[in-house]
């Protein structure tokens, strides 16, 4: 435990849980609904966020003491900006069929509020090695109700899973389409991503009384 | 040092080195890259195009993959066998060039390079406008494909459509630049372009009719192949009335060229 300790590895685990970044900071929330309407969507996102928080995250913290205060909010927008188009234009030249799967996240990661919440919040005011394990803590809390989010309303929305159909054929009738079964159409719109994480939010509170706010 | 960073002048000249520096390592890393990326958007334009015609890398029922980087040149030289481009003005064909005129006339822009957002522009200017047309064959005849292109909900749809002498759908490819994931994105699954095959673009007395994404169509097997409709994707009415529309307006141009062909 040389290289974490335990203070900083708390930076990873909090957002995982009692401080998430989704559900106890509610940022973030407007990717959360729009992706989530499938799994492998989810889990590209989230990567995709955890890749650039970590590295914006470091790059803020290293200009910290340089930033000027007065347009400090410019300044984390053109880093987060500049970060995504050289990532895109790299994935474009070397990884062509991967930056055809990203094209639409990387456009939206420019607009998560979770990325300008912790270069404010953390990055500004901490060391690079602290802010990069804040960023990836965040992004792996975010990551995981994506994931959470993205399994529901895939399974009840099309009765898939990664595009698998799990519970069988709805136009064949055959798995638990049989016994009169029907997907949930609503399940993809984004209001329902909103009621799911919703629900998240009920039951993590409810679990942990401390949450909540007067 | 410390610096005072709270002054003005301070701000300002910060500001000044941050564009600089950001403006230029951005220009480096796209003026660098350029070369790779045209030629990956170069090679990907042959493989959609391939894919309209039954030309692809698909191993399961809902696999999308296009024939390999390393292949598609040969193929594409092989399998389309020619690259027509129409020339188009007031819904009528001005001339039909092949594509060494055409490449003659026009700096030797291969035909299937043609950038069919610009020639839209070029039309509503009021000018005529090059509409590219590559012949191959599938299941033994002769299918031709055009490009179209429109708007889906957040940004630009394209596709390629292979069709037969009669304008009967044989082939489709659609794509897009930001559509939802997993609601209006899902134009780029097997399900939905599969599901054009063998759709009537003409009427029965021969007009241009084109094929609608509909909701409540109630086939969700697609065994009505005349009633110029496609089940809709759920969640995406807009990206959908989007590839209808693209379908109607850039397909029917090419209409008088289908006409000649017939009667001669």
């Amino acid at each position: 435990m040389a290289l974490i300790s335990k203070k900083d590895a708390k930076l990873i685990t909090d957002p995982l849980a009692d401080n998430n970044p989704i559900t106890i900071q509610v940022l973030g929330i407007c990717s959360a609904l729009a992706i989530t309407a499938e799994l492998k969507a989810s889990i590209v996102m989230g990567i995709a966020v955890i890749f650039v928080l970590a590295i914006g995250n470091v790059v803020i913290s290293l200009m910290r003491n340089i930033i000027p205060s007065k347009i400090r909010i410019i300044v984390q927008l053109i880093v987060v900006a500049s970060l995504v188009i050289v990532v895109d234009q790299v994935l474009k030249a070397f990884a062509f069929e991967l930056s055809k799967t990203l094209s639409v996240f990387i456009g939206l990661i420019i607009t998560n509020c979770i990325i300008m919440g912790r270069f404010e919040a953390f990055a500004l005011g901490n060391g690079p090695w602290r802010s990069f394990l804040d960023g990836i803590g965040n992004a792996l809390g975010y990551t995981v109700i994506l994931i959470i989010v993205g399994f529901f309303r895939e399974l009840l929305g099309s009765g898939t899973l990664f595009g698998f159909p799990v519970l069988g054929d709805p136009i064949e009738k055959t798995g638990v389409y049989a016994f009169g079964y029907e997907n949930n159409g609503f399940m993809l719109m984004p209001p329902m991503a909103l009621i799911i994480v919703g629900l998240i939010i009920w039951v993590q509170r409810s679990r942990n009384k401390a949450l909540i706010e007067d | 040092m410390a610096v005072n960073t709270d002054k003005n002048s301070y701000t300002i000249l910060f500001a000044v080195v941050m564009v600089v520096v950001v403006g230029s390592i951005l220009a480096f890393t796209a003026s660098s890259l350029k070369p790779n990326i045209e030629e990956n958007e170069r090679m990907e334009k042959q493989q959609n195009i391939l894919y309209a015609i039954g030309i692809n890398g698909n191993e399961g029922p809902s696999d999308i993959s296009f024939i390999s980087t390393s292949e598609v040149a040969e193929a594409f030289s092989t399998k389309i066998s020619e690259q027509l481009v129409l020339e188009s003005k007031d819904g009528q064909i001005i001339q039909v060039m092949t594509r060494e005129d055409y490449m003659a006339a026009n700096n030797k822009q291969e035909p299937y390079l043609i950038d069919v957002k610009k020639q839209q522009t070029r039309a509503k200017e009021g000018k005529s406008r090059f509409l590219p047309l590559f012949v191959g064959e599938m299941e033994g005849k002769t299918v031709y494909v055009a490009p179209i292109r429109g708007k889906g909900l957040w940004d630009e749809i394209w596709g390629y459509v292979a069709v037969d002498e009669n304008m009967v759908v044989k082939g489709t490819f659609f794509d897009h630049a930001g559509e939802t994931p997993g609601l209006g994105a899902n134009i780029k699954q097997r399900y939905f372009m599969d599901d054009f095959y063998g759709e009537h673009l003409l009427s029965e007395s021969g007009a241009f009719k084109g094929i609608n994404v509909a909701k409540g169509n109630n086939d969700p097997k697609n065994e009505r192949k005349e009633d110029h409709a496609v089940d809709a994707l759920a969640g995406a009415t807009i990206t959908g009335d989007g590839i209808a529309n693209m379908i109607k307006k850039d397909l029917k141009l090419y209409l008088p060229y289908f006409q000649t062909l017939k009667n001669n």
